[in-house]
Formats: C-alpha cells, sequence, structure tokens
C-alpha cells in the first residue's frame, strides 16, 4: 500500500520537481544508458511472448524451416480451432475446451469459499479475538510457509476417508485450505487498520457479531476484496499440483491438461497448436494482469508484508 | 453479568472461525504431524503403523535420485534467487530514474508472473528447443557456431531451468524493490548530493541497507518458491533429461504416487520442512530480541 500512497504525492511533472535519482539530463549518457537496460531487459521479457504468438500463427511446413523469430509467411487460425477442440492427450481429442470448463467449475467457487471464510477470519481476528485466537493466527501464516508436499498425502488420506478425494468438491476445498493463510493474512491487516471507533459505536448500538460484520465491514471491504480476487483467481487457474493430484481425472484443470497435450510422447510434436494451447491457457489470468493494473502488484505486495 | 455476555459473543466468533480452526489445527498442525509420523513407519501405499525408527531417513540419503534432487535444488536456488535479486533490484534502480512510460515497462517485467509456471515452462521449452529454437535461429541469421540449448544434456538443463526462473520471478522482485525505493526519504537523497556522493554509492551504501525490510521480503518470497518448484519441472523437463533435474518436491510427489513407498515420501517431505523450521524460528527469535530491547530501552 506504500507503493500507492507515494504515488499520489510524487508529481506528476518531472522537469522541475526535486529529482530523485542522478538528475535528468536530456539525452546524456547515463539517460541513454537508463532507457537502454531497460528495453533491453524489455526486449528479454517479450520474446518468449512474441515467439508463442508468432509460431501458433505459422503452419508445421514453415515451423520446421527453424526461423522462430520470424513473422508468419501465412497467418493460419488452424492451430487455435485444433488446440481449443482437436488437440489429443492420450486418447481423448476433445482439445483444452474440457478443461476451460473445469477450471471454471474449481476456480469459481474456490474463490467464492476461500474469500467468504478469510473474510470472516480477518474480522474475528481483528475485533473478536478471543483466547488462541491469534495462536492459530500463527499456525495460519506458519502454514503459508510449508512446503505443500508435507501436507499433501494426510490430506489425500483425508479427503477419501470421507469419500471426497479425485472429486470437485475435493479439489474446491484444497484451494480453500490453502488460499486460507494468505487470504487470512490480507483480511485482518485490512480490518485492523480500520479506526476501532466505528466497531464500539456499532457495538453500542447493540450490533452482535454478524450484524456488524454485514452491515459495517463488508460495504467497506470492496478493496482488499478486489485484491483476494485477483490474487486467488490468478492462483487457482495457475494452479498445477493440486489439480493432477486431487481434482481427478473427470476434473482435470486447464493446466493439466496443457501439460498433457505439450508433452504427450505419442505422434508428431505440433509445436503451432501446442503455442496455441499455451496462450489459451494463460489468457485469463493475463487479461486479469491487464485490467487490474496496480491492483495485480499491490495483491503481490499486500499479501508479502508481515502483519 | 458482562462476562457471560462477552462469553456468548466469543462462542460466535469461534463458531465464525470454525475454518480457520479447522485448518490450522487440523492441516497445519495434525497433517505435518501425520506426516513426519508416517516418515517413522514402513508405509508403502497405505499409511502403516509399522515403526522402523530412521530407516526410511536412512534409505532416503543413500538414493541417488534423492542426492540428485537434494544437489539440484541448491545450485537452483542459489543461482536463481542470486540472478533474481540482482536483476531485480538493478530493474528497480532503473525503473526509479523518474523513466517515461514507467506503467507500460511495468506491465512488460511483471507479466510473467501473472502466468502459470506450466506456461512459462512450455514457451521455454520451446524457445530452447535444439532442432527449431533459439539456437537454429541464431544459426539461420548466419551465426553458424551459435550454440544454447541446454535443456538436452543433463549437464546444463538446470540452467534452462534456472533462465525460465527468472524470467517468470524478476519483476515481482523489481515490484517490492522498486515499492521500497519509492519508501525511502526524500531528504536522505538531497543530503547524499550535498555532501557529493555519487548517486550509485548514495544506492548501494544509504538507500540499500535502508530498504532491510523489501530486500527480506523479495528474499524470502523467492526461497518458498524455489522450495516449492514443481511445475517448472514438470512442464520444462519432466525432470530429465534422466533425472538430471529432479527435484525434492517432485521426488516426494514421485514417491507417493508412483513409486508408492508413503513412508520414504514422507521422510523426504519432513526434510524439505527442516530448513524451512529453521528459518522461521530464526525470524521468532530475532522478533523476540529485538521486542526485548525494544522494552529495556523504554
Amino acid at each position: 500500500m506504500t507503493a500507492a500512497a507515494t504515488f499520489s504525492v510524487r508529481p506528476a511533472t518531472s522537469a522541475g520537481a526535486e529529482p530523485r535519482g542522478p538528475k535528468p539530463r536530456r539525452l546524456s549518457i547515463g539517460r541513454f544508458g537508463v532507457y537502454a537496460f531497460l528495453v533491453v531487459s524489455a526486449l528479454f521479457f517479450l520474446v518468449p511472448l512474441y515467439i508463442m504468438v508468432v509460431t501458433s500463427l505459422k503452419g508445421m511446413p514453415e515451423i520446421r524451416l527453424g526461423h522462430l523469430f520470424n513473422l508468419p509467411a501465412e497467418v493460419t487460425f488452424q492451430p487455435w480451432v485444433d488446440a481449443w477442440l482437436h488437440a489429443c492427450t492420450g486418447r481423448d481429442c476433445n482439445g483444452l475446451s474440457p478443461g476451460f470448463l473445469n477450471s471454471v467449475k474449481i476456480t469459481v467457487p474456490s474463490v467464492v469459499i476461500s474469500i467468504v471464510c478469510a473474510s470472516i477470519n480477518g474480522y474475528a481476528l481483528s475485533f473478536w479475538p478471543y483466547k488462541g485466537a491469534n495462536l492459530l493466527f500463527g499456525l495460519l501464516v506458519f502454514g503459508a510457509f510449508v512446503p505443500y508436499q508435507v501436507v499433501i498425502y494426510p490430506l489425500i488420506i483425508g479427503l477419501s476417508s470421507v469419500g471426497l478425494f479425485a472429486t470437485l468438491p475435493g479439489i474446491i476445498i484444497v484451494h480453500t485450505i490453502f488460499g486460507m493463510p494468505i487470504l487470512t493474512l490480507l483480511f485482518r491487516n485490512f480490518y485492523a487498520a480500520l479506526p476501532v471507533e466505528l466497531f464500539k459505536a456499532a457495538r453500542v448500538d447493540g450490533a452482535g457479531f454478524w450484524r456488524v460484520f454485514f452491515h459495517i465491514m463488508l460495504p467497506m471491504s470492496v478493496p482488499v476484496t478486489i485484491v483476494a480476487v485477483i490474487l486467488q483467481v490468478t492462483g487457482i487457474w495457475n494452479d498445477f499440483l493440486f489439480g493432477v493430484v486431487f481434482a481427478g481425472r473427470s476434473n482435470w484443470p486447464m493446466t493439466v491438461q496443457l501439460n498433457n497435450i505439450v508433452n504427450t510422447t505419442t505422434g508428431v510434436r505440433e509445436y503451432n497448436v501446442n503455442m496455441a494451447a499455451t496462450i489459451l491457457t494463460a489468457a485469463v489470468p493475463l487479461a486479469i494482469y491487464f485490467i487490474s493494473g496496480r491492483w495485480f502488484v499491490r495483491g503481490i505486495t499486500a499479501g508479502s508484508v508481515k502483519g | 453479568m458482562q462476562k457471560s455476555w462477552t462469553r456468548r459473543l466469543n462462542l460466535i466468533a469461534i463458531i465464525g472461525t470454525l475454518p480457520m480452526i479447522l485448518v490450522a489445527v487440523g492441516v497445519f498442525v495434525i497433517g505435518v504431524g501425520f506426516s513426519v509420523l508416517w516418515s517413522f513407519t514402513s508405509s508403502k501405499l497405505f499409511p502403516s503403523y509399522d515403526f522402523v525408527g530412521l530407516a526410511q531417513y536412512r534409505r532416503l540419503w543413500s538414493d541417488g535420485r534423492w542426492l540428485i534432487s537434494v544437489d539440484n535444488i541448491w545450485l537452483f536456488g542459489l543461482l536463481s534467487i542470486g540472478f533474481n535479486m540482482v536483476f531485480g533490484y538493478l530493474l528497480a534502480v532503473f525503473m526509479d530514474q523518474r523513466i517515461r512510460n514507467e506503467d507500460l515497462f511495468r506491465s512488460v517485467f511483471l507479466y510473467p508472473f501473472a502466468m502459470s509456471l506450466i506456461v512459462t515452462g512450455l514457451v521455454w521449452q520451446w524457445a530452447l528447443d535444439p532442432n527449431l529454437g533459439l539456437q537454429q535461429a541464431m544459426r539461420n541469421f548466419g551465426w553458424q557456431g551459435f550454440s544454447f540449448a541446454p535443456l538436452v544434456d543433463s549437464r546444463t538443463a538446470l540452467y534452462g531451468l534456472v533462465v525460465a526462473s527468472i524470467w517468470q520471478g524478476s519483476g515481482v522482485t523489481m515490484a517490492i524493490l522498486l515499492a521500497g525505493l519509492r519508501g525511502v526519504d526524500e531528504e536522505i537523497w538531497k543530503a547524499a548530493r550535498v555532501d557529493g556522493i555519487p548517486a550509485w554509492r548514495t544506492h548501494l551504501f544509504i538507500v540499500a541497507p535502508m530498504m532491510k525490510g523489501a530486500f527480506a521480503t523479495a528474499f524470502v518470497l523467492q526461497c518458498v518458491s524455489v522450495v516449492r518448484v514443481y511445475d517448472l519441472v514438470i512442464a520444462m523437463t519432466g525432470g530429465g533429461p534422466g533425472i538430471a533435474t529432479t527435484m525434492p518436491a517432485v521426488y516426494v510427489i514421485q514417491l507417493i504416487t508412483v513409486r508408492q513407498n508413503v513412508g520414504q515420501g514422507m521422510a523426504a517431505a519432513t526434510m524439505m520442512l527442516l530448513p524451512i523450521l529453521v528459518v522461521i524460528a530464526a525470524m521468532g527469535l530475532l522478533r523476540w530480541r529485538r521486542s526485548r530491547a525494544g522494552r529495556v530501552a523504554a
């Protein structure tokens, strides 16, 4: 949040204001060096995206010539159609579309449930701390650092004992569990920063736990909820490990199907279809990233700041 | 009267946070506890309670596959965190020079982080393809001697993973460090300039030490993602060529699912937990000492 605050106090024009780094002299060698470094770095970040896009628009004969960086001589959208509808994983040749649907079915409930849980947690921790609440919170934050491999097997055993292993509800529970530490931290920090008078006034008026939450806290939680949604949608959409272990074959998310399509050992490798499939899988989080802009950055930095 | 009132309300708070209680205790205490417990048993596909002491750990540390994954995680972690921090810091410093189109550059540096590590792995697998990728493209441009195809050689495949990990993660380091840079008081810069200290020295010796918090945050974030590295390996190399790029996270999953050797898998998982516990204990100790020092001063 500090980033956003300092941006607004910085003057919009740089010409006459106090310079932060070395004085910006137009066209000096130093200035040129700054931009050269940034542009070369930007190229490093952009080239993979570029080759993804151009490869997905080429035909296989053209790809076999090995001109990775050339623009397509003849643009074809067939790879995109194939990636969406016909690409094969083993014997199934339905493309990525079932995976897309699965990812939606996993992501939407997981995001809603995990945010509802975390907002109540954060609210209770900030305003209704009961004995041991902070110890629980400490354990939860510890959970944010635990390698997934340490808890995966107990979770498999636990979920199969109640018949939820390899089911849609099972993977939703798993995402809720692993989203909880960082989201609870996020909401707790947000509520803890609110003026406590607000809470006291509502209490004097006789409002209880849920009334204060629904009538006072929730309407004020829009910004933190946006950050949480961005964090969770991108995180869950991009997940691979939980999907492959907990979702079950019929619910495999898009990332798992993408990996199966590309890294399949049978048949000829169709690089153009693979790259189209890769872009399709990245499309949802990328769209969120470009639409949300600064909010995304805020999510990363807010989630990582210790409370 | 007052007391029973608050106690009743606290009961509501406890009910409201029941999911948190279940997750914190049920998963992160009992779950972790069971993992550690099973590491002392001879569990195969299903958990058993036939305790065998440290036998699983002895077998683990004599398994070549595990030894390679431990070597790999150290080398990968060192290189990827090192380059990430240096590159991310440089990007942040250069971004802080009142440049034009700052938002555009920021978007470019950060977008890989928004995508799945599976996507990152597949893109770089394609870019580094020995026959049709970067190497061939450069040769076709006329640079016949150009050779860069790390993924097909078991001695260099790990460096391919490092490149992809830098591509994916250094934007985040940049964003965190830039926020740290912007949090430093303007007066520091003015004072340093008045004293005639060159900008790079101000950065390295005055401003950087003031951004300890931002550095620590970025570093911890990197460490957590290195320990967890799984998706990237699966997508980019599948642990190969051979077992050259296998990692502890991959090893544990393989033992649970494919090789059905839960006891040894849990021993490996416990070994992954150890460094995290050490770091958390060190952080706790540091905080405790600081709070005690604060109390003494007050």
